[in-house]
């Protein structure tokens, strides 16, 4: 059985957070006697990755996401468990962590506001100590992979946020880690650079087996990427499988869309509900296990004149959401 | 030891040439470092004017004072600019993203921004000095030469250690750095006049809790050749910068200290 590249082992993480009183006399009392409200961050996750995963990480803001990459690259010191990073314990370990490791932040950019990005690369080189050969190697590719060439001369306050997305993840892989964690690389983005980025994201998995662990909202992407997804609410791994079987777990139901010859109709049958209806399309639900899709279809065809007909999965956003309700996040 | 140093050339090479981007604001910044600096001397020179002489001091031996501390301090000034940020970039989660890359922190921080108008400063402090050179009777041997190079140096450490421990305050709390300041530029300013003027528990607190008069008076005592009022021993002015070398390295352990707390609570 091969060792897991990332293992974490019941990581308990809490904060305590000053608890401030509203107006002057909360402002002063704060100053005498404060007083702390500690909360549970992480709640004994655990997880294991293997070289090459490319796993998606999803969860409500302040479900803990951060705090796990956080901990995973060194910064934060956890309160009890067990993390391992190809052998190596990220806060024991951090400047040899930090060298094997990428990080991409959507919402920050590493590079240096006021220089052309070239400057920026070079300065990593001698941040992460790349060799000349090996940096030059590293960067053309990347270069390369992403039409980088003609940025180069641009400082980085003049990006659009695209470019500045594309600058950063070739920022985060010039020394070649084997991990990369990225915190929200679409957000923003346009369509065309979204698919970009999701390409180059891809590609670096599939070509090169970079282990790669994607914090999103946006759950086109984990569509897109992702054959795991684990999901985070009040610190716990509340779900990690494929995303097939989270979608069976929590649902079972298709959707069923109908064109209608004739818009006045309206379509009704014991096995399905209503959701929706623009114009002549309408939608519908019904329960694979209640009726078999089949029977459905011919059922309903022979009672109403339809132009087209097409069966769905109900979208990840909706399977998501009702993952949150049913532990009652938000 | 010589990757490091590589590594803070480049920092220091691009932090130039970002601010060689806003020229005119570059030469208006050296040029008003220069001119506030320079009226602070004449300040002094107004003094020495109305009342002749500071208890025995000369106004060139206070200049040569003065000249080091301006030095040292101009030196440091250059070096500590990121860790009167500390609290900024750990609000801005800046911070995160140094602890993010395979090199200490230190370095980090000390790269981060190369003041270079602090020439300016620079400029007058070694002014000032060159002046009271001229007029004092220094006996130049080789080891007063360099005692005076081992001062400039030490005290240079020494107030880099003082910024390092704002920035260390700035793990715990923002709201204290007022009071910091007090203890750094109000000290830093103490020291451009001879310790020997002030009153014993003045002295004595920047003696022994916090080295100042140490790192500068001492030492320069013997660069003048004056016997010290405080009766100190020769031998004792010669090891007396040392202590700044020393406070810097208690710094960097208390840095430690703060890193170790941020690293726990994440705040």
């Amino acid at each position: 059985m091969p060792v897991p590249q990332i293992l974490v082992d019941n990581i308990v993480k809490t904060f305590r957070i000053a608890q401030r009183r509203p107006g002057l006399w909360g402002a002063l009392h704060g100053v005498l006697r404060r007083e702390y409200r500690t909360i549970k961050a992480l709640d004994r996750v655990s997880f294991e990755l293997d070289p090459g995963e490319l796993v998606g990480y999803i969860g409500p803001n302040g479900a803990g996401k951060s705090t796990t990459v956080k901990v995973l690259s060194g910064i934060l010191v956890p309160d009890s468990g067990r993390c391992e990073i190809d052998g190596r314990i990220p806060w024991r370990n951090r400047i040899a962590n930090a060298a094997n490791i990428g990080v991409v932040f959507g919402q920050r950019t590493q590079l240096w506001w006021d220089l052309p990005v070239i400057e920026s690369f070079d300065l990593l080189r001698d941040i992460y100590r790349i060799e000349s050969v090996e940096y030059d190697r590293a960067r053309d590719e990347l270069a390369a992979l992403m039409d980088l060439e003609p940025l180069y001369d641009v400082p980085v306050r003049q990006l659009s946020l695209g470019q500045r997305m594309r600058c950063d993840l070739a920022a985060a892989l010039l020394h070649a880690p084997s991990v990369l964690f990225l915190d929200e690389p679409t957000i923003g983005l346009d369509a065309v650079s979204k698919l970009a980025v999701r390409d180059f994201i891809k590609r670096l998995n599939r070509d090169r087996g970079v282990t790669v662990v994607l914090t999103t909202h946006d759950m086109d992407d984990i569509e897109a990427l992702c054959d795991r997804v684990m999901v985070i609410g009040h610190g716990r791994i509340l779900s990690d499988s494929t995303l097939d079987d989270l979608r069976t777990r929590v649902t079972r139901e298709r959707r069923l869309i109908i064109d209608l010859l004739d818009g006045g109709q309206t379509i009704e049958d014991p096995d399905v509900t209503f959701i929706s209806r623009s114009g002549n399309r309408v939608h519908l639900q019904f329960d694979p296990d209640r009726v078999r899709t089949a029977a459905l279809i011919s059922r309903i065809t022979a009672k109403y004149a339809i132009k087209d007909l097409f069966v769905e999965n109900p979208p990840i956003e909706e399977i998501i959401s009702r993952l949150y309700d049913e532990h009652e996040l938000r | 030891m010589a990757n490091p140093l590589a590594l803070y050339t480049h920092y220091v090479s691009i932090s130039l040439r970002s601010q060689m981007q806003y020229r005119v604001s570059f030469l208006l910044g050296t040029l008003g470092q220069l001119f506030s600096t320079g009226v602070e001397f004449i300040g002094i020179l107004a003094l020495f004017d109305r009342f002749g002489s500071l208890n025995l001091w000369s106004l060139a031996e206070v200049a040569f004072f003065y000249g080091i501390v301006n030095v040292a301090f101009a030196v440091t000034d250059m070096l500590s600019r990121g860790f009167d940020h500390v609290g900024q970039l750990v609000r801005t989660g800046e911070f995160d993203r140094m602890l993010l890359r395979p090199r200490s922190t230190v370095l980090q921080l000390i790269g981060q921004e190369f003041t270079l108008r602090r020439l300016g400063r620079f400029g007058q402090g070694a002014g000032v000095l060159l002046w009271a050179t001229l007029y004092l009777d220094i006996a130049w041997s080789p080891s007063v030469v360099a005692l005076t190079v081992i001062t400039v140096c030490c005290g240079a450490c020494f107030f880099l250690g003082l910024f390092i421990n704002i920035g260390t305050v700035s793990f715990w709390t923002t709201e204290t750095l007022e009071l910091m300041n007090v203890l750094t530029y109000g000290g830093i300013e103490a020291s451009k006049y001879p310790l020997a003027i002030y009153h014993t528990w003045f002295r004595r607190f920047f003696t022994m809790v916090i080295p100042m008069g140490c790192v500068t008076y001492f030492p320069i005592v013997a660069i003048l050749g004056r016997s010290d009022p405080l009766g100190t021993s020769l031998a004792f002015q010669y090891a007396a910068p040392l202590f700044g070398l020393l406070y810097f390295i208690l710094s960097l352990f208390i840095w430690r200290l703060g890193l170790r707390h941020y690293r726990s609570t994440g705040s």
